[in-house]
């Protein structure tokens, strides 16, 4: 018989709350090898692990489709929602109406959001729901082999050759147009980018929504596809590097104030915005319009954060409901006393 | 007309035409859609309820904002009775484009009220006309033009306030109730009733046999309807979301709730509220709201109407099988599709207990008064969260948009139960939990809410197959295991749920099945069928599904058993059918009213009287 003398595996790196990479884990994905969605969600492990999110606290919700299972495949100790097609907005507003101390971290697709739920959307977006929306866009339906969706491009192809001859929905336009806050495209092969658009995501109080160009490697990787790899990365379009300083963290970056803007997010972490282009500027809504139409004349795939509003009140405030979550809020706070029932009733008399 | 019910046709009664009926009769007022006689018909009504008379008043309405014709029923019954009567006593004739039908089809001996520019008196000699100069009798009272259209239904209050005996001081009181904050509005309608007063007792002799007198019927009761009474309950139960989108007959609902709540659930310094009220953008996203709501913890709620539960279905069934909490007030009108939008129906049963796609069952409250609604209001909330699961509470236009006489509304006796959910606490001290395990073999697993500050506290939801442990599973065993609970659940419910009113009769041979707001017809018929023809009959009253055993006890213990229901194809029939035991099922009949209207105790006595072969 022999001892097999098993190493101690290297302690593992915690972080402000004390927890793991590991622990920011969800199941295995079930998804296709390669698949952009599983890099969106090692992203989404990462900046939850890197800001010590507290897992509890986080509810992660999902619609129907490939995009939809993502929410399985990260933060396995947080409470999750596969619901129904496309609707996984009004499950995001109730869940967050019941206890507004929740960080809800939605994961939608380009046909959950753009197709079927495109009326949920329009109205999320609207509210200004303090939420984190992200749509892994690949523009087809994966989970029932290859259909276009919403977002396809006008002149792309399928895997067999037929041409999408409708326009996409530019959903970035679209939620800047209708009120969301926090709104950027990425690429999901853009590690860098990615990640410092979903750490300043976690520390906003609004609607923030990220469309990430995830390519689908079965149905729509290949020649005539404008959300392939290799398509996405030649007509890529940056407006800026974004980087990230968390609230914890006060490190001097040297960057040159002529061409770079910061922002304080609403945690007192910042976002530091190194323009490209001179003219840009992430605050105002005609700009980010403008840059969105321009790229699609120009075929490109423009990334980065294209607009941010720090000051608009959320849904949550409009409301102006109790600090604590209505939830657990006791009987005593929420039934009234029986001289109401009485005064109402003699009203009635 | 729109209320094609109404019969010409003089009904069997044992008293004769010229005896004097003294609080027994109803009165009709017909007036155009629009021109703002909700005011003279509510103070008329109250006026009746203030001289210590049970009253019910019934609006029957068109899907129309202004110009189409609407009519205002109200009953006062000495006896309490407060179902709709198709017979008029009184016509109140202010739409010239219904005047003509509206007089035809009185019963002879009525009487009739109306702008003597309309010459109605020229249509029948079997009927009292009262000719009333209306727009002669306004111009004094009210110089501002603009207002006249409105304070013009005044004066027939006033008249009839001679003709049937209601002192005018009732008239005023009830004013003072209704205008609440404009003594101005009360001064200019009051001297508008009084004009009308004065110029029937200078110009309109009494005839006929109908008066009003004061008893002592209505001494603590209150008047409301029915929505404003669920919002009562829901607020009572502790209703802290509601999401919900405007559908004719349920607006009122959300719309009652909102006022409610502002005023007693939020703090008056701080204006900070313990509850949210959303108007959603559609159906979809008003129940898509309230199951993430009821999912995270909250105690969550809409209100709509048929159109808005198909919309609702996909949400339900996830509702029902992820095993979610809400709370759904259907206010049924009349369909299939936009159907009659603002006429009664029962008709969305059969479609509610089985409501969305594949094995599906759901829990129903059916209210039959605005107290119930009330406290079914309040009952919902408890079971929803108990049995996790959608409940519907069964209301209709009739209940939910007329006014009711009731006795006060009891406070809930019992605490809110919030169901099997454990905090943190409780997981550290079983060391986990698994979220569809069948822990106390009554089909109901437990639950942790988001937020729960424990690395055991998490599970994922979702709609598709899914083991004890609710993690994603196709396989057989594991499909089969989770329906069989979720019947077993539906079982513990069954004993669960409120149980069958019952009123049986000595010697009866037949009983009578109803539910919802069928019963006030019922209470009338059974009176008719034993005063009028000798037939004692019994009564079960359903107030849920799934149906309590005791109800197929009633049908084992009668040889005939009559389903009364407003819906075509008897909802509660064919779900009786379902689940009695071969053997009872031929004893079972049905008798429906689908026209629109409210049902009323002759149709109902007719329809027993000549199945049972007494005519």
């Amino acid at each position: 018989m022999s001892t097999t003398v098993v190493p101690p595996s290297p302690p593992q790196k915690l972080n402000r709350i004390g927890l793991g990479p590991s622990d920011y884990k969800g199941n295995k994905s079930t998804l296709c090898a390669g698949c952009g969605h599983n890099a969106i969600s090692e992203r989404i492990i990462e900046a939850c692990y890197e800001l010590g999110v507290e897992p509890h606290r986080v509810a992660k919700l999902s619609g129907i489709g490939c995009s939809s299972k993502s929410p399985a495949y990260f933060l396995s100790t947080s409470h999750g929602f596969n619901s129904v097609h496309g609707r996984m907005p009004s499950i995001a507003t109730g869940t967050m109406l019941a206890n507004r101390n929740l960080i809800s971290i939605g994961v939608s697709g380009d046909g959950d959001t753009a197709s079927i739920g495109v009326g949920q959307f329009i109205h999320l977006m609207r509210r200004n729901l303090p939420m984190i929306y992200i749509i892994e866009d690949n523009g087809v339906y994966g989970l029932t082999k290859g259909q276009f969706s919403a977002t396809a491009d006008l002149g792309s192809t399928l895997k067999n050759g037929v041409i999408n001859d409708l326009p996409p929905i530019d959903t970035c336009a679209l939620a800047i147009m209708l009120g969301a806050t926090y709104v950027g495209r990425s690429f999901s092969g853009d590690k860098k980018q990615l990640m410092a658009l979903l750490q300043g995501a976690l520390g906003h109080h609004g609607t923030v929504m990220l469309d990430v160009i995830s390519p689908c490697v079965t149905f729509n990787d290949h020649v005539g596809s404008t959300k392939s790899y290799s398509y996405v990365r030649d007509h890529d379009a940056p407006v800026g590097d974004v980087s990230y300083i968390p609230f914890f963290e006060d490190i001097v970056v040297d960057y040159d104030p002529g061409t770079t803007t910061e922002i304080t997010l609403h945690d007192g972490s910042r976002l530091l915005l190194k323009k490209l282009n001179a003219d840009f500027d992430p605050t105002n809504k005609t700009e980010a319009l403008k840059i969105l139409m321009e790229a699609h004349d120009k075929g490109e795939i423009v990334t980065g954060l294209f607009y941010l509003d720090t000051q608009k009140p959320n849904f949550m405030e409009l409301l102006n409901f109790v600090d604590e979550p209505l939830a657990t809020l006791p009987e005593s706070s929420v039934r009234p006393p029986k001289k109401v029932l009485d005064e109402v009733m003699n009203s009635l008399k | 007309m729109g209320t094609t019910d109404l019969a010409v046709k003089v009904a069997s009664t044992t008293t004769s035409r010229h005896e004097k009926v003294i609080n027994d009769l109803s009165i009709q007022v017909a007036t155009v859609n629009g021109s703002g006689s909700q005011s003279a018909n509510t103070v008329l009504l109250r006026s009746i309820f203030r001289m210590g008379i049970p009253v019910s008043g019934k609006n029957l309405f068109p899907s129309n904002i202004a110009g189409l014709p609407t009519w205002y029923t109200i009953r006062a019954s000495k006896n309490g009775y407060i179902a709709r009567r198709k017979e008029i006593d009184f016509l109140v004739a202010m739409n010239p484009e219904t005047a003509e039908e509206d007089v035809l089809s009185l019963r002879a001996g009525a009487s009739a009220v109306f702008d003597e520019k309309l010459n109605l008196q020229r249509l029948r000699d079997d009927v009292i006309f009262y000719p009333v100069p209306f727009d002669a009798l306004v111009a004094p009272v009210c110089p501002n033009a603009k207002l006249r259209k409105l304070v013009r239904n005044m004066i027939y209050d006033g008249v009839l306030a001679k003709l049937l005996g209601i002192p005018m001081g009732e008239i005023h009181e009830a004013l003072k109730q209704h205008f609440m904050k404009k003594p101005s509005a009360v001064d200019l309608n009051f001297n508008a009733a009084r004009v009308g007063y004065e110029y029937a007792e200078k110009n309109l002799p009494k005839r006929g046999r109908f008066y009003l007198e004061r008893m002592d019927a209505t001494r603590g009761k209150i008047i409301i309807d029915g929505n404003a009474a669920a919002a009562l309950g829901a607020m009572f139960a502790g209703v802290t979301v509601c999401t919900w989108y405007p559908i004719t007959p349920s607006s009122s609902l959300a719309e009652s709730l909102a006022s409610y709540m502002k005023r007693y659930r939020m703090d008056p310094v701080t204006g900070k509220a313990t509850f949210a009220i959303v108007q959603a953008e559609d159906e979809l996203a008003a129940i898509g709201m309230a199951m993430g709501a009821g999912w995270a913890g909250a105690r969550a709620m809409t209100a709509t109407s048929g159109p808005g539960i198909s919309l609702m279905a996909e949400f339900v069934g996830l509702g029902y099988y992820a095993e979610i909490p809400a709370v759904i007030f259907d206010i049924q009108r009349t369909g299939p599709s936009t159907g009659l939008p603002t006429r009664t129906q029962q008709g969305d049963i059969l479609k509610n207990a089985f409501l969305s796609h594949g094995d599906t069952r759901h829990l129903m409250l059916l209210p039959a008064s605005v107290e119930e609604c009330f406290s079914m209001a309040v009952e919902a909330f408890d079971l929803a969260e108990e049995f996790q699961t959608p409940v519907f509470v069964m209301s209709d236009l009739d209940l939910g948009m007329n006014n009711w006489m009731s006795d006060p509304f009891p406070y809930p006796a019992k605490p809110m139960n919030r169901g099997k959910v454990l905090n943190a606490k409780d997981l550290e001290r079983l060391g986990g939990f698994e979220r569809y395990r069948d822990v106390d073999g009554d089909g109901i697993g437990y639950r942790t809410l988001p937020g729960t500050k424990h690395p055991k506290a998490a599970y994922f939801t979702r709609g598709s197959g899914h083991n004890e442990r609710a993690i994603y599973s196709e396989r057989p065993e594991d499909y089969v295991n989770n329906m069989d609970r979720l019947s077993r659940k539906f079982e513990t419910a069954r004993k669960r749920m409120p149980g069958p009113v019952l009123q049986e009769s000595d010697g009866a041979e037949i009983g009578i099945i109803a539910y919802g707001s069928t019963h006030w017809a019922i209470v009338e018929s059974l009176d008719q069928l034993r005063q009028e023809y000798d037939l004692p009959v019994s009564y079960c009253r359903i107030r849920a599904f799934p149906f309590s055993e005791r109800i197929m006890d009633f049908i084992r213990r009668y040889q005939r058993v009559y389903v009364v229901e407003q819906n075509r194809d008897g909802q509660v029939y064919e779900l009786l059918r379902i689940e009695a035991d071969a053997e009872d099922i031929p004893k079972i009949h049905s008798i429906r009213h689908y026209k629109g209207v409210p049902i009323d105790a002759r149709s109902v006595t007719d329809e027993i009287v000549s199945q049972e072969g007494k005519k």
